[in-house]
């Protein structure tokens, strides 16, 4: 890490996807500022390039003009420094839940060369992080003897476990049900604050967002950019409870609001 | 009582199925050259129970050899078309080009080149039965999630990386699955081959029974290559259910 300063910097990037019936124009002239650790939540109306937005950031797709920088440094590949997480948990079924939270170093330098060596005090450090998000015991079971909220705590490990400084999750909890949704938050919740990593969730839930982000960007439907920019004065560390407070309930409609205006055609 | 009836029925319906074939032959006398009755059938097996063990041995072994060949052909080739979308483009039109010839147009090429014998009869084995482990590896390969691959390549994992760590081992379903269709094709063209021209095997023994109009033979023949065919599906699903069981309880049972 170069320097613990710095932020992600999205610079008037536009990106167009080619397919067959020609190019569509996914993000136009969209910029976006993240100061390192903070949390920032992405909302939009559906298609509105929040996708794309993460391929462009972790450097799997490059940009047509504008520029990445993260921490410092222009994004010119695959940035490493990222870890990763979305709606699907993506677990390998043929792997205990320990192995797929190890799988990351596996390939990230300069835990690959090291992994088979240090191996068990990898171990160690994957069945902590479990421990933090309430997965103790359940190291050595297999993805699919775990319910849907519990894989996706594996998948935040597995995006975790590295240490990176970015954390980059695509509606990581569209697909479960409340309850389990708001468990998941204050998971989240008490990870950043423990760990001290950046924060970029994209996410269509805005009572998500305005739970857990420092600052939240709206983007406009297709093609994307962003139109507004909330910063939520919420006082930390929040409970739930806050999420029927007057004032949350105040920012949730004002975003609300806002995607209303910019999802009309 | 209900499972153990139904453990059970295999076993009854095949016996049912003799007998029924038994009744069917005495009650309206059918001539033992048109069909012979199981029981004629059994006498011959017990009869000539020597050639015909000798050439189910043949016939295993020359299918076994050509099913060794086409998983190893299959896997590699499989690899190679699942690795990148240009070649799976390029190569699957000629793959199923080659696949639509019928076998039994090149077994005389087969003989010409290599003699009768069991050269052609392992070819042609291999021939038939390697197509359908090419396609389900590279489908395997080509299937995989995408969000998963973005996980990887974002932690800066080469296409060799992702292979390794999860291509392939998600291939395995697939892979085991396409095993127990090759085993009984690469059987079905090795017959096919001894048939048309081979000194050995169970369908060399069967056209000789045959030309010599020993119909329960011939019918021996064909209960002995059912047999073959019944124990090798049967084994190779075992291999499949023991390799692949986190498959079938995961929600990626795309194979089953």
């Amino acid at each position: 890490m170069a320097s613990m300063t710095g932020s992600v910097d999205i610079n008037h990037v536009t990106l167009t996807y080619r397919s067959a019936g020609g190019g569509v124009l996914a993000l136009r002239d969209t910029s976006l500022n993240v100061p390192r650790g903070e949390f920032a939540a992405v909302v939009g109306p559906s298609g509105c390039g929040k996708s794309s937005l993460m391929k462009i950031v972790t450097g799997l797709v490059p940009p047509d003009s504008g520029d990445i920088v993260i921490f410092g440094d222009r994004v010119r590949g695959p940035v490493k420094i990222a870890g990763m997480a979305f709606q699907n948990p993506n677990l390998l079924p043929w792997r205990k839940v320990i192995d797929n939270v190890l799988l990351p170093l596996e390939i990230v330098e300069p835990h690959r060369r090291k992994f088979r060596r240090e191996r068990q005090h990898y171990r160690d450090e994957a069945e902590a992080l479990l421990k933090t998000v309430g997965l103790d015991g359940f190291s050595q079971r297999f993805p699919w003897e775990l319910s849907g909220g519990m894989q996706q705590r594996v998948s935040l490990c597995r995006a975790l476990i590295h240490q990176p400084a970015l954390l980059m999750l695509d509606e990581p909890f569209a697909a479960l049900d409340a309850f389990t949704r708001e468990e998941l938050w204050c998971v989240l919740r008490d990870l950043w604050q423990k760990l001290g990593f950046t924060v970029i969730l994209v996410t269509h839930d805005l009572r998500e967002a305005a739970f857990l982000a420092d600052n939240i960007h709206v983007m406009s439907a297709r093609p994307g950019h962003i139109v507004m920019t909330k910063t939520v004065d919420l006082p930390r560390p929040r409970d739930l409870d806050i999420c029927f407070e007057p004032h949350f309930t105040a920012i949730v409609h004002e975003l609300r609001a806002k995607i209303a205006e910019v999802r009309k055609p | 009582m209900s499972s153990t009836l139904e453990k059970l029925s295999p076993w009854l319906f095949t016996l049912g199925i003799f007998v029924l074939w038994e009744l069917v032959c005495r009650i309206f006398k059918v001539d033992t050259f048109v069909l012979p009755a199981p029981s004629q059938i059994f006498q011959a097996v017990g009869q000539y129970w020597l050639p015909l063990a000798k050439n189910a041995f043949v016939t295993l072994w020359t299918t076994l050899a050509g099913f060794a060949l086409a998983v190893a052909f299959g896997i590699v080739l499989g690899i190679i078309v699942g690795w990148s979308r240009t070649i799976y483009r390029g190569l699957y039109p000629v793959m199923i080009g080659f696949n639509s010839i019928p076998k039994v147009a090149v077994v005389p090429i087969l003989i010409i080149w290599f003699g009768i014998g069991i050269v052609p009869a392992v070819l042609t084995a291999f021939l038939i039965s390697f197509f359908p482990i090419v396609v389900n590896v590279a489908t395997g390969l080509a299937s995989m999630e995408p969000e998963l691959e973005d996980v990887l390549r974002a932690l800066g994992a080469k296409k060799l990386d992702i292979m390794l760590k999860v291509g392939i081992p998600r291939t395995q379903p697939y892979l085991f699955g396409s095993l127990k269709v090759a085993i009984t094709l690469a059987f079905v063209g090795a017959v096919m081959s001894e048939t048309i021209g081979a000194n050995s095997g169970l369908g060399h023994l069967m056209v000789q029974a045959g030309s010599n109009f020993q119909m329960p033979l011939v019918f021996a023949c064909l209960l002995g290559l059912a047999v073959e065919g019944i124990v090798m599906y049967a084994v190779f699903a075992y291999v499949e259910a023991y390799f692949t069981g986190w498959a079938f309880r995961s929600s990626m049972s795309a194979a089953a």
